[in-house]
């Protein structure tokens, strides 16, 4: 049995990488459906209804696990960045930069299911809630890392550039979040929070669990297939790119 | 005197970008008179009733202040960088992070601390009572240097790139939120009659932190960031 | 002075130049030549520290170093590296506060050495393309530093432009210090001790030539 170390090392190489990602890909993608289902299942029909909110509060089993995801996806990002830019190992830049818009994609979500959420307590379809404007000014972050990595030629050098400025924005979000709460505090005093200080019925647990553990599966899986097609367009004049690209399509002569 | 020593640099650092801001004088009132029109855009847009202006004042000239910082952030490490005088100050004996360090000082010295000097001036046109105007002076004299220090280490990370238009106010606006907040915050809580130098010292407390860790931010995103 | 090993560099995973070893000694001229896109500027930028070398080996007086001092180089490139709305005066007080200063000369002596006396409270941006060449020159000359790392310095110099790079790169060697030339061979080699490393596009092939041990007799 190889040793992990030895393991991790060599899946840093371009081609042992592509053949782990598209190996593992599809388990990850379906395990993540099937889990998905069961959540919402549960949610939807098992689940009794808030004795506070009613039925309109299922939608926090999507909400949560994505706001969940989306700060969890910046840390990642966030962390390999750092290791692309101490060890230059250029798998870490590319992964760095396939984490942004997987990231973006849940805090969207985040927002328009928080948006939906909020709209039969609120009356309207935004009410700079705490914790949504939070998420939105981190929207804005990861839309910043995508547009910094999107404007310099240079791929390597704008995944390098681009992380550290995810590494700034990683610092810098406890600090956000914390300035936003201050900031609701002082202008609003206390609104009806999303997620109430009331612990949730502990019979409402388990399809959370479930679509918790269904969106970080369908992150991992996310990032190898948006990091396996990055490589593929890095490495396109190698010889194991173009054999790849050759026995997928159709046979050349040989 | 052979190899320079610390404070020599750090002088001449500030002495040369003082004299380039003399030099170009229009280029650098233009964030000033930035701002100003940013001021008085508002009446214009609001209307001159008194005391809705004097409930905006605080949250107005902050905000001016701001989209004025981030002006001339984008001239900051430019011209260095073409004329090969970042190069210069890259080969140098002495820390990178001194030299950017001198530069946001001297940055500070020349865009934002006019805007603090005619505060006064801007709280009057939007009507703000008298007894906010300290609070307002002192939020903006411990929260520019702030908007400086994280600007221009976002302006390092684009030093390599041609005219990066809008992405550089992107980039910056995310991590000002919270310096906005606190910063025009505690004007609006002193307004409310709330305990406002808490947020305040707050702002003094990144300030101290961020005048240690930007430069050497800004340093290592110049190296990061340049071809 | 310094020696090197193994030197490599690549951008994009393609090979730039390398592996190189050569070595500079105190007293002599090393000339870097080639045609154009060899790497020569991206070899000097390497050596100042600008860029980080893939792979190499770099000896500083004999003690091994990642890179060179700081204090023990300075770096002309291809861009002017001084500030166009300052005076040449005002560039050069800079440059020393920054890089220090060699004994026995000063800004002014330093401007009047590269024949820009009178020209001190200029901004370098109306100077010609040759006068701003004489600034960066002028620099050189009050750099305390060792070694000189020169992108082709003879550019946009005229005939007397470069008999006056020939007398600093004499003056300089003759003190005991070194420089390392990129040049495009057009140019006649400077009458100093030289030797040559010649950069070719696929085969990197240093090759070693004595180009006359006479020093200049100025």
């Amino acid at each position: 049995m190889k040793s992990p170390i030895l393991w991790f090392n060599q899946l840093g190489s371009p081609p042992n990488f592509h053949a782990f990602a598209s190996r593992w890909m599809p388990w990850y993608f379906g395990t993540a459906l099937l889990l998905l289902a069961i959540g919402v299942w549960g949610a939807l029909f098992r689940v009794p209804a808030d004795y506070q909110q009613g039925d309109s509060y299922r939608i926090l089993f999507i909400h949560v696990p994505c706001a969940y995801m989306s700060l969890f996806v910046y840390a990642t990002m966030a962390i390999q960045a750092a290791i692309a830019l101490v060890w230059r190992i250029k798998l870490c830049e590319i992964l760095a930069m396939a984490c942004a818009p997987i990231g973006a994609a849940f805090t969207t979500i985040t927002l328009a299911t928080g948006s939906i959420w909020g709209r039969p307590m609120w009356g309207t379809w935004w009410d700079w809630d705490p914790r949504l404007t939070s998420e939105l000014v981190l929207l804005f972050l990861y839309i910043g890392v995508i547009a910094l990595d999107a404007s310099i030629e240079d791929r390597r050098r704008g995944a390098r550039v681009a992380g550290f400025l995810a590494m700034i924005g990683l610092i810098n979000l406890p600090i956000i979040h914390y300035s936003v709460y201050w900031w609701n505090s002082l202008h609003q005093g206390q609104t009806i929070r999303l997620l109430g200080p009331s612990k949730m019925d502990s019979r409402m647990i388990w399809p959370l669990i479930a679509t918790i553990a269904a969106m970080q599966l369908w992150f991992f899986g996310s990032l190898l297939s948006r990091a396996r097609t990055m490589l593929l367009e890095r490495e396109a004049g190698k010889a194991w790119a173009s054999g790849i690209a050759c026995s997928d399509g159709t046979r050349a002569s040989q | 005197m052979n190899t320079p020593t610390l404070p020599r640099a750090a002088g001449a650092m500030l002495a040369r970008d003082l004299r380039l801001a003399w030099r170009r004088r229009g280029d650098t009132l233009q964030p000033l008179l930035f701002a100003v029109l940013v001021v008085a855009m508002f009446p214009l847009a609001l209307g001159s009733e008194r005391a809705r202006l004097a409930m905006l004042a605080p949250g107005a000239i902050w905000v001016a202040a701001l989209l004025a910082s981030l002006q001339g952030l984008d001239a900051l490490f430019r011209s260095d960088a073409e004329d090969g005088s970042l190069e210069q100050q890259l080969l140098a004996p002495v820390p990178l992070s001194l030299l950017l360090a001198c530069r946001m000082l001297a940055h500070w010295l020349t865009g934002s601390l006019p805007l603090i000097l005619i505060a006064p001036v801007l709280a009057q046109l939007l009507f703000l009572p008298n007894y906010l105007l300290a609070p307002l002076l002192l939020s903006l004299l411990v929260g520019t240097p702030l908007l400086v220090l994280l600007g221009s280490t976002v302006a390092a990370l684009t030093v390599g790139m041609r005219r990066s238009g809008m992405l550089l106010p992107l980039l910056a606006l995310p991590l000002y939120v919270p310096v906005l907040v606190f910063g025009a915050g505690s004007v609006m809580a002193a307004a409310q009659g709330q305990d406002w130098l808490g947020a305040v010292l707050l702002l003094a407390a990144g300030l101290a932190l961020a005048v240690v860790l930007a430069p050497l931010a800004a340093a290592a995103a110049i190296r990061i960031a340049l071809p | 002075m310094l020696a090197v090993a193994r030197l490599r560099f690549d951008r994009n995973d393609e090979r730039v130049f390398g592996p190189l070893d050569f070595v500079v000694r105190a007293g002599e001229a090393l000339l870097v030549t080639g045609g154009n896109g060899v790497g020569k500027t991206t070899l000097l930028r390497v050596l100042a520290g600008l860029l980080r070398a893939g792979e190499g080996q770099l000896q500083w007086h004999g003690e091994p170093c990642d890179s060179l001092p700081a204090d023990g180089i300075a770096f002309v490139g291809h861009l002017p590296g001084h500030k166009a709305d300052l005076g040449g005066i005002d560039n050069l007080r800079f440059a020393v506060g920054l890089h220090g200063c060699r004994h026995g000369v000063s800004p002014i002596t330093a401007l009047a050495g590269v024949g820009l006396a009178g020209f001190e409270e200029v901004p370098a941006g109306r100077l010609s393309a040759g006068q701003r060449k004489r600034l960066a020159l002028a620099r050189l000359l009050l750099s305390p530093a060792p070694l000189w790392l020169l992108d082709e310095p003879y550019a946009n110099l005229d005939r007397d432009g470069i008999t006056l790079v020939d007398r600093l790169l004499a003056m300089h060697l003759g003190e005991g210090g070194a420089a390392l030339i990129t040049t495009h061979g057009a140019y006649a080699a400077p009458p100093v001790r030289a030797r040559e490393l010649l950069l070719d596009t696929q085969i990197p092939d240093p090759h070693d030539l004595n180009r006359g041990d006479a020093v200049e007799s100025a």
